[in-house]
């Protein structure tokens, strides 16, 4: 049994072995490891040069990462908190996003990034703001909700040569998983997962979200209700193929979001099944997703702002009644 | 692109003015579209930075940068074509004025973002430090970049790490319509460089010679291992900020005073001081670079318009994350 945290750090470890152009560059990630202790050790086997701490500068540790990246290297940044790549958003989406389009430069950078509430940490440390990104063309964002999918993911993000925001959410970094002695073998993007099969109705969901999904869909399953759980793994690109053909089995969609409903990627995604597959539905798709309000500190406040297995089951034995 | 002597740089001078000027008239004829921002008056900048570079060194840009591209060696043809948004332009049509670039230049691109530029400096001269390469990197910005939070992150950890990597700052006295009393507090660019334990200089950015030799000696600081310099030169955008600005912040008389400076002219009295038959050539480069712009716009008229089912394509580097 390992845990998520422990399955990227071997995945780093691995690809800093494999390639000596990867290096890893952020905020105390050399002798702290990390705020939440991925890197932690690193330094010992790879030094300074390749386990590179930074001032707290996101947009310049960005900014160095894509020029780095451009001259062949294959850097993976940490933004310690997702709601700190606020800082650093001109760089990944006027620059990066870019690179190759316009300058026809390749732009190997990977961005890992702990996201999402549920720690208590406030409206500042707890946002999930892959919507900064899905809306901008030039970027592929991974969104894993296992061990071996970041691990995959990550070894194809690190091996590509298209920047990548790669969310790492902070409740499944002490989750365990079986992980066999040696890593998977790397994921392509935009191949989703169906994890839970069944013929009632279909959950898409992501990161943190679609491992609550699959949990509900297996109590719902003592009750007779068939979920079938798509679990993204990559918001960009998307596996629209999967999720339609997962939606037209069941007849019935909910997705689930933890951020804000408002302009989350959840309404993208009922907007593409509403344009290709109005007919296959039985009933009206249903978002289930965070308030638009910033995530509060107290436990019970944050508790109210994200969706749990429970609000999950209850929306989807609602679906399922219509 | 390679300098054998003064007359070489005055070629190029001249060849970065008219171009400019073509931008400007084929504008305001309706003949190009979108924006441009043009550099008249701060020539000698783009070629004493060009002059003082070694081939393999790397050079970011700013949206004032066609004279950058052209001073490394741009093409005019393929940068007009550029500017007209044709198939034979350098990012065919997608880049217009201002994200032009020629990695075999090592031009790697002028960039709309004020100090935008900045980090991918950083990280270029950070391959050059970790590959041992030699290479050094100049970055070029505005009196405006200074301002921005990107300055000092980059300025900050480009000295922390020792970067190879030399800034370069034309102080052109307007950060768009804001002169620098009403932008900077300390309107000495170069005395940030105190704040950075690193070394500042400032030059007179009209004079071809003090530009080349303080960033001569700039790069070969920075190539010996002492990491990031900063030169700041001063100079006069003597058009407006961007082809709509009709300069009603500044008075005609300053601007016919800074015209009085203008660097082309400057060394051009130089020249003929020093070269008795200097005249003769300075009319031929003069006639060489007014040829080469009409080809040059030629060159671009009668390219053909990119493919519009192009649109979508090269969004990403082709080699995708193996299965």
């Amino acid at each position: 049994m390992k845990t998520f945290t422990a399955t990227i750090r071997d995945t780093l470890a691995a690809e800093l072995r494999r390639d000596p152009n990867v290096f890893l560059i952020g905020e105390d990630i050399g002798a702290y490891g990390g705020a939440f202790g991925v890197t932690r050790g690193l330094i010992s086997e790879f030094g300074p040069n390749r386990i590179r701490d930074t001032p707290i500068s996101e947009q310049a540790l960005i900014g160095t990462a894509i020029g780095a990246a451009a001259a062949g290297l294959r850097p993976v940044a940490e933004i310690m908190f997702m709601d700190f790549i606020t800082l650093a958003v001109d760089q990944l989406t006027n620059l990066a996003a870019k690179l190759h389009y316009i300058y026809k430069l390749p732009c190997p950078i990977v961005v890992r990034t702990p996201a999402g509430g549920g720690r208590g940490y406030g409206a500042t440390h707890s946002q999930t703001l892959e919507r900064l990104f899905t809306g901008t063309p030039g970027l592929h964002i991974a969104a894993p909700s296992t061990a071996a999918d970041a691990s995959a993911l990550l070894q194809s993000a690190i091996r590509g040569a298209t920047p990548v925001i790669f969310i790492e959410h902070k409740l499944l970094y002490p989750l365990r998983w079986e992980i066999g002695l040696t890593l998977p073998p790397p994921l392509p993007f935009g191949h989703a997962n169906i994890t839970h099969s069944g013929n009632n109705v279909t959950v898409v969901a992501w990161s943190y979200m679609a491992h609550l999904a699959l949990t509900a869909a297996n109590q719902l399953a003592a009750e007779g209700i068939g979920v079938e759980v798509v679990d993204l793994r990559t918001l960009a690109p998307l596996d629209e193929e999967t999720i339609t053909a997962a939606v037209r089995k069941t007849g019935r969609l909910l997705i689930v979001e933890e951020g804000p409903k408002t302009g989350g990627f959840a309404g993208e995604i009922a907007a593409r099944i509403f344009e290709t597959s109005y007919d296959y539905l039985e009933a009206p798709l249903r978002r289930l997703a965070g308030p638009d309000t910033p995530v509060p500190a107290s436990r019970t406040l944050e508790a109210a702002c994200i969706p749990t297995v429970e609000t999950i089951a209850n929306a989807i034995r609602e679906l399922a009644s219509l | 692109m390679t300098f054998h002597s003064d007359f070489d740089c005055y070629g190029r001078m001249v060849l970065i003015r008219r171009f400019e000027e073509a931008v400007e008239r084929l504008f305001s004829e309706g003949r190009i579209t979108g924006t441009a921002h043009v550099c008249i008056g701060q020539e000698a900048i783009a070629v004493g930075m060009a002059a003082a570079m070694q081939p393999n060194d790397a050079f970011t840009s700013t949206h004032r940068g066609h004279g950058h591209f052209l001073a490394m060696g741009g093409d005019p043809g393929r940068m007009m074509a550029e500017m007209f948004g044709k198939a034979t332009g350098y990012a065919y049509g997608r880049a217009g004025s201002q994200m032009m670039s020629d990695l075999s230049l090592g031009f790697y691109g002028a960039n709309g973002i004020t100090a935008g530029s900045m980090g991918l400096a950083c990280g270029l001269a950070l391959q050059a430090q970790y590959h041992n390469t030699g290479r050094v990197v100049v970055c070029t910005i505005g009196d405006g970049a200074s301002n921005e939070g990107m300055f000092h992150e980059s300025l900050n950890l480009a000295a922390l790490w020792h970067l190879p990597l030399v800034v370069v700052c034309e102080n052109n006295g307007y950060a768009m319509s804001t002169p620098l009393s009403v932008g900077l507090a300390n309107q000495s660019i170069a005395a940030r460089a105190a704040a950075y334990g690193i070394t500042g200089t400032a030059v007179d950015g009209n004079s071809l010679s003090a530009v080349r030799d303080a960033v001569s000696l700039a790069l070969t600081q920075a190539r010996s291992g002492k990491g990031l310099q900063l030169v700041e030169c001063h100079t006069y955008r003597l058009s407006g900020h961007s082809k709509g600005d009709k300069r009603e912040y500044r008075s005609p008389a300053e601007e016919a005073a800074a015209w009085e400076n203008e660097p082309l002219a400057r060394l051009a009295a130089e020249l003929e001081k020093q070269y008795p038959d200097a005249p003769g050539r300075i009319a031929q480069l003069n006639q060489q670079a007014a040829e080469t712009i009409a080809a040059a716009i030629e060159f671009a008229v009668s390219s053909p318009d990119p493919d519009p089912s192009t649109v979508c394509d090269d969004l990403f580097a082709p080699h995708l994350p193996t299965a």
